[in-house]
């Protein structure tokens, strides 16, 4: 029988699983929750008992035949993509797969430098060596777009021995590059284009939204379906187009992904899948509805600048997703990370990241008119309690690296730690960034200069919450001893 | 026949009306509407199963919200009412001649037209010329408002569902905003007895004080809200409720009332020790 949108083939073997009441001498020994009362009581019983463990019927997710084969190439269906793979160690897992199979140790990767850290963090396994591309930058809002065709081109140009080109459609603030004359380019030079589209699930269920990396013929691409799709944290999809060998990428996953998928996970995948094939479009439109809304509202506050298609340029900010609601907060003279703290602690409104000057909320179809109109009230609020003279403030996000030595050269060289402020003109060797949104201010191989130093103290006073060093007060940094 | 109407107080204790018919029900796009008939009570309308206002009791609340500012401030002129489908604020506001203008900003429309045909009793004076209803968002209509209120009359439902956004500091705050330097905010403010309700009201209390000077509650007996012991909020830029009483003008105004008087006026500010004791942990 040929299966259709209206199936979740995972789902239904589960829910016969479940109705066979089959006794369990395998693990988990939580055994549907009765080892574990409280655990039980907290998660509730269905969501223990939907615990269970790989088994014939159930199919294997390292290796599938049946349930989990059917919902990925339901997926892949949905998604316009030749495979999907059901991912269940983040989306992280789904951008090292994509770059681990496409390049090998000593290969070039052409990439923006504001990846997320997972990117930087496969060339540190792999070996691959990245042709950093930079960004272009607002000068007004301070924060990285997206990349230039021109740009491309000339490390192309300059490299023409580089596997793939790896593009963030959209990045964390909602920005696109062309990905199609990307992709155009890159192919007519032989190479793969992989797209980290963990920001963009969205972008396969409407027609307002930037093109999609599988409708624009990329080769790869990592989608965070957890992020906007609706399935549990940690679930993801990693989408393979044609001409892509599907079984050698199966076997790159299986290098690193747990041998026991989560059943939560994977049927979250699955009916998530489900839902947005069924209503995916009036779910994103509603969700452009309540962005489009909040953005005129709190631009109407004044101070703050919710940025949207205005600012397209069709290049470095060819596209954006309107979806995503990013706030300039610097004119009423509060860093992002300020106005995301006041936020939580005083209006018990949680949102995505604040970083220096800018604040980000997600948008979703979970979303009421009631909870976009707290948080346009409270942004209102905090501008006439808090606002004040914006001197002094730090004016940009992103720093050009200068790279010196490839990520895992540096990362498994001789280092030692000294303070961040004694550390100007040494190698970096190891990621500091915030987090979110986990952009590396620093990389492995990196050089650090003045300007970097100064950045990392502000985010620090600020507010920030620091990570990648080895120190977890991010007082020291690992540096390669030259 | 044996029909009766139900409403869970706490998970463990309800509260039965027996009911002779169903009048009307309504799904809107924010909640669904009932209005049924009862033995006791008359006629009751009720917003996703809870009971929002009798025929019977509905006096008490509505007389305790609006009589109490009005006579602490004689120079009370204008007027937003938050909430209120019913009318209930509207009919007990709408008798002082002093008041030039009221708006009443209610996010459901439904509410309103279902009053209209089926409670006169509460909904009789929305046809007041001074009365101007705009049907959105509390929290948005009162935004972009500066100084233009002499008394802001909060007639929310429960702290979940529609009438969330009016109990959060946002919105006091911004309430705060709209009233003049000498203006009064009076709230919906929930109960102590049982734990549920009670950290709402502690919440909304604690957000109130926080921006105004003068902040107290006051109680009201209400047969059949939860506990049927209920508060309400009064915060003041100025005046103080007790000090600032004006009851020779108010008993001069002549008005016909049921529960409010001027003596239970000073009096509802005595609260219980428990109340005072969950204020104070704040």
């Amino acid at each position: 029988m040929k299966l259709s949108q209206n199936d979740a083939p995972v789902m239904e073997a589960m829910k016969n699983h479940l109705l066979n009441r089959v006794v369990p001498f395998d693990v988990p020994g939580h055994k549907g929750g009765r080892g574990n009362q409280e655990l039980t009581e907290f998660l509730g019983a269905q969501c223990l008992k939907a615990d269970v463990n790989s088994m014939k019927p159930l199919d294997n997710l390292c290796h599938p035949v049946s349930v989990i084969k059917d919902a990925e190439a339901l997926a892949a269906e949905a998604f316009g993509a030749k495979h999907a793979f059901f991912i269940v160690n983040g989306t992280t897992g789904s951008v090292q797969a994509m770059i681990m199979a496409a390049c090998k140790a000593g290969d070039k990767i052409i990439m923006p430098r504001n990846v997320h850290r997972s990117a930087i963090n496969a060339l540190v396994i792999c070996g691959s060596i990245p042709v950093y591309v930079n960004p272009g930058v607002n000068k007004e809002l301070g924060i990285p777009l997206g990349m230039s065709v021109r740009d491309v081109e000339e490390a192309i140009r300059n490299n023409p021995d580089a596997k793939a080109v790896l593009v963030n459609n959209p990045t964390y603030y909602g920005i696109c590059s062309d990905l199609k004359a990307i992709v155009e380019l890159a192919h007519k030079n032989n190479m793969l284009v992989l797209v980290d589209e963990a920001h963009g699930t969205h972008f396969y269920f409407s027609d307002s939204a930037p093109v999609s990396a599988m409708s624009a013929g990329a080769d790869m691409a990592a989608v965070s379906m957890h992020k906007t799709g609706g399935s549990l944290t940690q679930s993801s999809l990693l989408l393979c187009g044609e001409g892509i060998n599907f079984d050698y990428v199966r076997q790159i996953i299986n290098l690193t992904q747990t041998t026991s998928g989560s059943y939560l996970l994977i049927s979250s995948l699955d009916i998530a899948r489900k839902n947005l094939s069924l209503n995916g479009r009036e779910i994103f439109a509603k969700t452009v509805q309540f962005a489009e809304y909040a953005r005129n509202e709190i631009n109407k506050i004044g101070g703050y600048y919710a940025f949207g298609e205005e600012l397209i340029d069709k290049d470095a900010f060819y596209a954006f997703d309107k979806t995503k609601l990013s706030v300039h907060t610097r004119n009423i003279g509060l860093a992002g990370i300020e106005v995301y703290d006041i936020l939580r602690d005083e209006y018990g409104i949680q949102i995505e990241f604040g970083d220096i000057g800018n604040i980000l909320a997600i948008i979703s179809a979970g979303d009421r008119a009631l909870e976009i109109e707290r948080l346009i009230s409270s942004l209102s609020e905090i501008k006439r309690l808090y606002s004040k003279d914006k001197t002094g403030m730090f004016d940009h996000e992103y720093i050009n690296p200068n790279v010196v030595l490839p990520p895992q050269v540096a990362f498994y060289s001789k280092s030692r730690s000294i303070p961040i402020e004694e550390s100007k003109g040494e190698i970096c060797g190891e990621f500091v960034m915030c987090y979110p949104p986990g952009i590396p201010i620093l990389a492995p191989g990196e050089m650090i200069t003045n300007e970097i130093i100064n950045y990392i103290l502000y985010a620090k006073e600020k507010g920030c919450i620091l990570t990648g060093t080895q120190d977890m007060q991010v007082n020291n940094i690992k540096i390669v001893e030259q | 026949m044996d029909l009766w109407f139900t409403e869970n107080h706490t998970k463990d204790v309800k509260l039965s009306l027996r009911v002779n018919k169903q009048l009307v029900s309504v799904q809107s796009e924010f909640q669904r509407i009932d209005v049924f008939e009862s033995v006791e009570f008359g006629r009751i309308l009720t917003l996703d199963g809870y009971l929002m206002v009798t025929e019977k009791d509905e006096y008490i609340y509505h007389e305790m919200i609006v009589h109490v500012p009005m006579a602490t401030n004689p120079k009370i002129r204008k007027v937003l009412v938050i909430g209120a489908g019913d009318g209930g604020a509207i009919r007990e506001l709408a008798q002082y001649k002093t008041v030039e203008k009221i708006d009443m900003v209610e996010i459901d429309k439904a509410v309103v037209d279902v009053c209209k045909e089926y409670l006169p009793q509460t909904a009789c004076c929305l046809e007041d010329e001074r009365v101007t209803i705009y049907y959105e968002d509390g929290l948005r209509f009162v935004r972009d408002k500066v100084d233009e209120y002499d008394l802001i009359i909060v007639d929310s439902t429960d702290p979940f569902g529609v009438g969330e956004g009016l109990f959060t500091k946002e919105f006091y705050g911004n309430c705060y905003k709209a009233l003049s330097d000498d203006g009064i905010l009076v709230n919906q403010n929930e109960s102590t007895f049982y734990a549920s309700y009670s950290n709402s009201m502690k919440r909304a209390h604690s957000r109130i004080k926080s921006f105004f000077p003068i902040a107290l509650v006051y109680q009201a007996h209400i047969p059949t809200y939860p506990s049927g012991h209920w508060l309400f909020g009064f915060a003041s830029k100025k005046y103080d409720p007790r000090a600032d009483l004006q009851d020779e003008w108010w008993n001069s105004l002549g008005l016909r009332t049921r529960y409010y008087n001027t003596i239970l006026h000073r009096g509802c500010f005595a609260i219980p020790n428990n109340v005072r004791d969950e204020l104070r942990e704040n």
